[in-house]
């Protein structure tokens, strides 16, 4: 048995944008156990309940993450929908699925970036890059902003999609399309990248069970979980059927969220299709909340819940998110022992890590 | 815009942003906005830095941190704040953890508001960045250098 020693790794670390410090113990380059630490983002988002009124409070949930930002402020609000009992309007729950989607196509394409960095492919780090940019531009034209575009409220949201928009949004999702059927070659058959990501960083189907892990981490690992099969927002009216691996492996997870793009170009499509003609994008809400209420979504890292506690003021009790980070850094910390430390950082990298969201 | 005459290297740190700033950063690097051709390069190592790019407002777990990084970088040196959030604490200055902007730990140079960031406003402020390094490096050579 050779000499142990603990490397930390991060907060400041170049292969990740965000902090997240993992206490390493090796035994020469093989890693024994990793301790992580995390809460150096913290802000205390949820605090602000108990300052900002319900109706401020969806642009403060907007804020818990730059990249799924959008679909933070759906859960709060179909939330907030359900214990004050307001039926969204078709139009506006598939407007919501269209956004989601776009939502889950810039954020996958993101970490295939990150990804392609991280083994140190840096041209396909920026092809995949400049693809995710024409998705951005459907966001600013859509509604306005880059990133977090605050379009939701509660009762339903606050632009529509006309049939110009309909028409540009769907031009360019088959030309994303089309330029992701180049790259997926690279990703799927090029040797250099399978030597890095087949067979490293395992996660059985049994422990990715038994330690609760979400979302494509999960669905890699043979796991048959997707939370849009709930039918929340406009997911009742749409088919899908959520993509699975039995591989287990980096290249597994790789293969999911790469499919997974091909998968919400399909599901725009058809809420594109699908869009009522009653041009009504959201009700009128009065009354203040009273009550508490759960809801579960699939964000493109996995599952996140909110939970409100009303009391019947404008003033919240309490809410509190779960991210799906959070839940799958168990599953991270399984999948590095018996790793070498080179891969460390890519292995880090392969659940999608959100720290901001963990952290709020 | 002035002259860029030198290649300024960035060593990006996320204070406690809401990731939306930090993935802009990234975004100035890529094909659309490609800071590269104005030599901007992204660094891990905070010892070849010359601009310090800070996301989000300082907490007390990570103001340790990023006076380190501060403290590790060679003079001179520049530090912009990215987003609302680095500059005044944004929507997170009432948080019971947050104790404001980047300023309240660090000397900032350069402020960029936004939330997010644009890419431009992120490229502009660096530029302003590169301008101040440039007079505060012309200033250290009259004195005799970096000792």
């Amino acid at each position: 048995m050779g000499k142990r020693s603990v490397i930390p790794f991060g907060p400041q670390h170049p292969v990740l944008p965000e902090p997240i410090h993992l206490d390493l113990v090796v035994e020469d380059e093989r890693v024994i156990e990793a301790i992580p630490s995390i809460g150096f983002i913290h802000r205390g988002l949820e605090g602000l309940v108990k300052k900002k009124d319900f109706n401020t409070m969806t642009y403060i949930v907007e804020r818990t993450c730059g990249i799924c930002s959008f679909q933070h402020g759906m859960g709060y609000c179909e939330t907030l929908e359900h214990i004050m009992d307001v039926e969204v309007p078709d139009r506006a729950k598939l407007l919501r699925t269209i956004w989601a989607e776009l939502n889950r196509m810039h954020s996958h394409l993101l970490w295939l970036g990150l990804l392609a960095d991280g083994f140190g492919y840096e041209n396909l780090f920026y092809q995949c890059w400049r693809i995710r940019e024409k998705v951005l531009d459907l966001h600013e034209l859509t509604a306005g902003a880059r990133l977090i575009f605050s379009v939701n409220k509660v009762g339903g949201v606050l632009r529509d999609i006309d049939e110009d928009k309909q028409k540009i949004i769907l031009n360019t999702i088959s030309e994303v399309e089309k330029e992701l059927l180049v790259i997926e070659k690279t990703f799927f058959n090029d040797y250099t990248v399978q030597s890095r990501l087949k067979g490293v960083g395992i996660l059985t189907k049994e422990k990715a069970h038994e330690l609760g892990c979400v979302g494509p981490f999960a669905r890699a690992s043979g796991l048959n979980v997707d939370l849009r099969k709930l039918n929340y927002a406009g997911y009742g009216m749409i088919d899908l059927e959520p993509i699975t691996s039995n591989d287990c492996d980096s290249y597994a997870r790789c293969y999911v969220r790469l499919k997974e793009i091909y998968q919400s170009i399909d599901i725009i499509r058809q809420a594109i299709s699908k869009l009522p003609a009653d041009k009504t994008i959201s009700v009128p809400v009065k009354g203040n909340p009273n009550g508490e209420f759960i809801t579960r979504l699939e964000q493109p890292r996995g599952e996140a819940f909110y939970y409100v506690k009303a009391n019947g003021t404008p003033y919240l009790d309490r809410m509190r998110v779960r991210t799906p980070t959070f839940a799958n850094v168990l599953g991270l910390c399984e999948m590095l022992k018996n790793t070498e430390l080179a891969d460390v950082g890519l292995l880090v990298l392969t659940i999608d890590p959100c720290i901001s969201c963990t952290e709020r | 815009m002035g002259k860029v005459s030198k290649s300024p290297w960035l060593l990006h740190y996320d204070g406690s942003s809401c990731n939306g700033c930090d993935i802009e950063v990234l975004a100035c690097l890529t094909p659309v906005y490609d800071a590269e051709r104005l030599g901007v390069m992204n660094t891990g190592d905070p010892m070849q830095a010359d601009i310090l790019v800070i996301t989000g407002g300082i907490n007390s777990q990570n103001q340790a941190t990023v006076k380190q990084l501060y403290d590790q970088m060679a003079d001179p040196k520049v530090v912009v704040a990215i987003g609302v959030c680095a500059c005044t604490g944004g929507v997170f200055k009432e948080c019971y953890n947050i104790l404001g902007g980047v300023d309240t730990t660090i000397p900032v140079d350069v402020y960029v508001p936004g939330c997010a960031a644009r890419p431009q406003a992120i490229i502009d402020g660096i530029i302003k960045g590169v301008e101040i390094y440039n007079e505060r490096a012309a200033k250290l050579e009259s004195k005799g250098g970096n000792q």
